[in-house]
């Protein structure tokens, strides 16, 4: 068929992700799938799947990105994901701004110049507070569905405040709460919020930029978007496929490659 | 201190004959091969020659330390004090904090600091000082022995951390301290800080003369001082010359030769050190040579070292052909140069000691970083938060976001420790490190 141009690929800590613009760098395929430890592996199968529904992709540029990115052979280029999301939000959403990316081991703030630069950004400190693992640690411990904790959180009118921003600490004081009889919605809506603040301080830390973005997985959890919302004072937008903006900046830096060899 | 004739026969022996003449051959061999296999001559000039020197003046400078007890008085001090009225005693002046460098360069730091944890000492404390106490309790150093001390002199100048340290150590040793208080500087330094602080030197004097059991020759005290002006001037230009294009040497040069003005302030050997150190650049700045080889950005560095990760990060910035030329860390030791007034010897030690960098406020060090951008031609700024050193660390969130506002340079805060290789994560830093370099290009 040939309609794909460019392939980004985005192997982040807990998921991994593909995607195919056009000439034009339209996304027009795309693919997700849990992290496996086998990187190469896994991409070898991303590709194959590719050419199977798109044909053959000899000669299309490749370019990695996320944590795993020098795992991957196949890639003609590597570039990190602070260049690659700052590149994928401003085509979809067709301004700067600052973004936020809540992933699954770490968030980053990333402020993008008018025509799609990265400013200046800022990543989670050296551990999982403020990231998509701290509330899949104590989804588990809760007994709730990850995708449900959101709704959950929001349902509540109460909150009760969670002190330790440390993932195994913030457990261990959930436990003790629901020994003493508190409800799980009160506790949810506290461990939204004590993740939101860690990640608008990191905001703070880099000076908000208006419009304020978000893309990364955590963020299809409706209360996230609202306390941050609440937190800031602005209004949030979000491209249409916000888990893919990584693998979709890649993508477009592998089509620039490719129009700058033709050239 | 009690003299020993056998110690003084042994320090002769030792250092003078046969250490002076190993470290002599030494040096000559060093200077005689080409840069060690394992230098990547790809991306860096050749090691300076005057590494050679270096290696030949530390050396020697721990060898005396091994000997000294017994032959001449000891005195551990931190790294701010005026270590002049010492030099003019004839003490042997050891610096925990370079000997804590050192453990940390050889990767010995983890090792020695987990005997002080192990007593009780937290983690949250500076990793100079848990090296150091971890060093005193075990008897660890990757330099033989050191010195017991006869006399512990502390200087608030750089942070409060060396008062409870050395209190540790006093009590350790059971010998005098002497702590010179230095009120921080907010603007300019008042006129009673100095009065205050130069009393403070005028009192050490008779305790380190009791201790040295000699008296302070004033003759000497000056020459002393002017060998001080004269290295930290002369260090001072060596820096300077990193404003050309290409840099001549990089700041990971000049964290490894800047051992000698700090630790060996105010010797004759140390200006000749510097003098020899200038015309070698000065020859690479004729020749047009580059300490990194395809220089293509200039980048500023705050805050101390990563001791422990030096060539590895030396070697990836230069590999991407970005070279570090300037630093607020070792212009700490020449900046002040001009200060120094041989003639004055206790009023501008006053003068001079009360405002080195981390005794000042922090918009000075944000005025400091400005100016360097500007003279120095720079494309950005790593600015390293060290989880050690509170003092340096503190302010460094503002100054970040000042450079970007009023220069438009990008900058980067880099977690880590300078010490402790346990608060450093290898794969969070080059995340963003990579990212960092993107931005530049
Ligand atoms: S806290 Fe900073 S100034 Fe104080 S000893 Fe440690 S590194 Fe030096």
């Amino acid at each position: 068929m040939g309609r794909i141009s460019a392939i980004g690929i985005d192997v982040g800590s807990t998921t991994a992700k593909i995607v195919g613009v056009d000439e034009g760098g339209e996304l027009v395929w795309k693919y997700i799938e849990p992290a496996h430890p086998r990187v190469e592996e896994q991409v070898d199968r991303f590709l194959r799947k590719l050419e199977e529904e798109n044909g053959p992709i000899d000669g299309i540029p490749i370019v990695a990105t996320g944590y795993g990115r020098n795992l991957v052979h196949q890639a003609t280029r590597k570039v990190t994901e602070i260049t690659c999301h700052a590149l994928g939000v401003f085509r979809q959403l067709g301004h700067g701004g600052t973004l936020i990316d809540i992933g699954g081991q770490d968030s980053k703030v990333i402020v993008i110049g008018p025509s799609g630069e990265v400013v200046d950004f800022a990543m989670n400190d050296k551990c999982a507070a403020g990231t998509g693992r701290f509330l899949e640690n104590t989804a588990g411990r809760l007994m709730v569905k990850l995708d449900e904790m959101g709704q959950l959180a929001l349902s509540s009118e109460e909150e009760v405040p969670i002190s330790s921003t440390c993932t195994v600490f913030a457990e261990s004081e959930i436990i003790s709460m629901i020994a003493h009889g508190v409800r799980v919605e009160p506790i949810l809506k506290g461990l939204h919020r004590s993740l939101v603040k860690r990640v608008v301080a990191m905001v703070r830390s880099v000076g908000l930029v208006p419009p304020l973005m978000l893309s990364g997985g955590v963020v299809k959890n409706p209360a996230i978007r609202k306390m941050i919302e609440e937190e800031t004072g602005q209004k949030v937008t979000m491209p249409e496929h916000p888990q893919f903006m990584g693998a979709y900046g890649a993508a477009l830096i592998a089509l620039r490659g490719k129009r700058r060899t033709n050239a | 201190m009690k003299r020993d004739w056998r110690a003084s026969i042994r320090y002769y022996w030792n250092v003078k004959v046969l250490g002076n003449a190993y470290l002599r051959w030494q040096r000559w061999r060093m200077e005689r091969k080409g840069p060690p296999r394992r230098w990547r001559t790809d991306i860096l000039a050749p090691p300076l020659k005057i590494g050679a020197r270096t290696k030949e003046l530390i050396s020697r400078h721990y060898l005396e330390g091994r000997y000294a007890n017994g032959h001449k008085p000891v005195a551990w001090v931190t790294s701010g004090a005026p270590v002049e009225i010492l030099q003019a005693l004839g003490y042997y002046v050891l610096y925990p904090e370079n000997h804590g460098a050192l453990c940390g360069a050889r990767k010995v730091s983890v090792e020695i600091s987990t005997e002080a944890e192990n007593a009780g000492y937290s983690r949250d404390i500076c990793s100079y000082a848990r090296t150091d106490i971890g060093a005193m309790l075990s008897g660890k150093t990757p330099v033989g022995k050191l010195p017991k001390p006869d006399l512990l002199f502390a200087c608030t100048n750089i942070c409060q951390t060396v008062l409870f340290w050395y209190r540790v150590l006093a009590e350790h040793f059971k010998v005098p301290l002497i702590v010179i208080d230095t009120p921080f500087v907010y603007t300019s330094p008042q006129e009673y800080s100095i009065q205050y602080v130069k009393k403070q030197l005028e009192n050490a004097v008779p305790i380190a003369e009791k201790v040295a059991g000699r008296k302070l020759s004033y003759k000497k005290l000056k020459q002393v001082m002017r060998y001080s002006r004269m290295a930290a001037e002369l260090w001072l230009q060596v820096m300077e010359r990193g404003k050309n294009r290409p840099a001549p040497i990089s700041v990971f040069d000049q964290f490894i030769h800047m051992a000698p003005i700090v630790e060996m302030r105010g010797k004759p050997e140390t200006v000749d050190f510097y003098a020899a150190m200038l015309r070698e650049v000065d020859d690479r700045v004729k020749k047009g040579i580059g300490a990194v080889r395809n220089e293509q950005r200039r980048l500023l560095w705050d805050n101390l070292p990563i001791w422990y990760k030096l060539r590895e990060l030396s070697e990836y910035l230069a590999e991407r052909g970005v070279a570090v030329v300037a630093s607020t860390y070792t212009m700490a030791w020449g900046e002040l140069a001009p200060l120094i007034d041989p003639e004055k010897p206790f009023e501008s030690m006053a003068r001079t000691y009360i405002q080195p960098i981390l005794n000042v406020g922090t918009g000075k060090k944000l005025e400091k970083m400005k100016r360097m951008i500007e003279e120095y031609h720079l494309d950005g700024a790593i600015l390293h938060s060290d989880r050690s050193c509170k003092p340096y660390s503190i302010g460094q969130v503002d100054q970040r976001n000042r450079l970007i506002r009023d220069y438009g340079v990008p900058a980067l805060l880099l977690e880590a420790d300078h010490n402790d290789p346990r608060s450093y994560a290898d794969e969070q830093a080059r995340a963003r490190l990579d990212a960092f370099i993107e931005m530049l290009y």
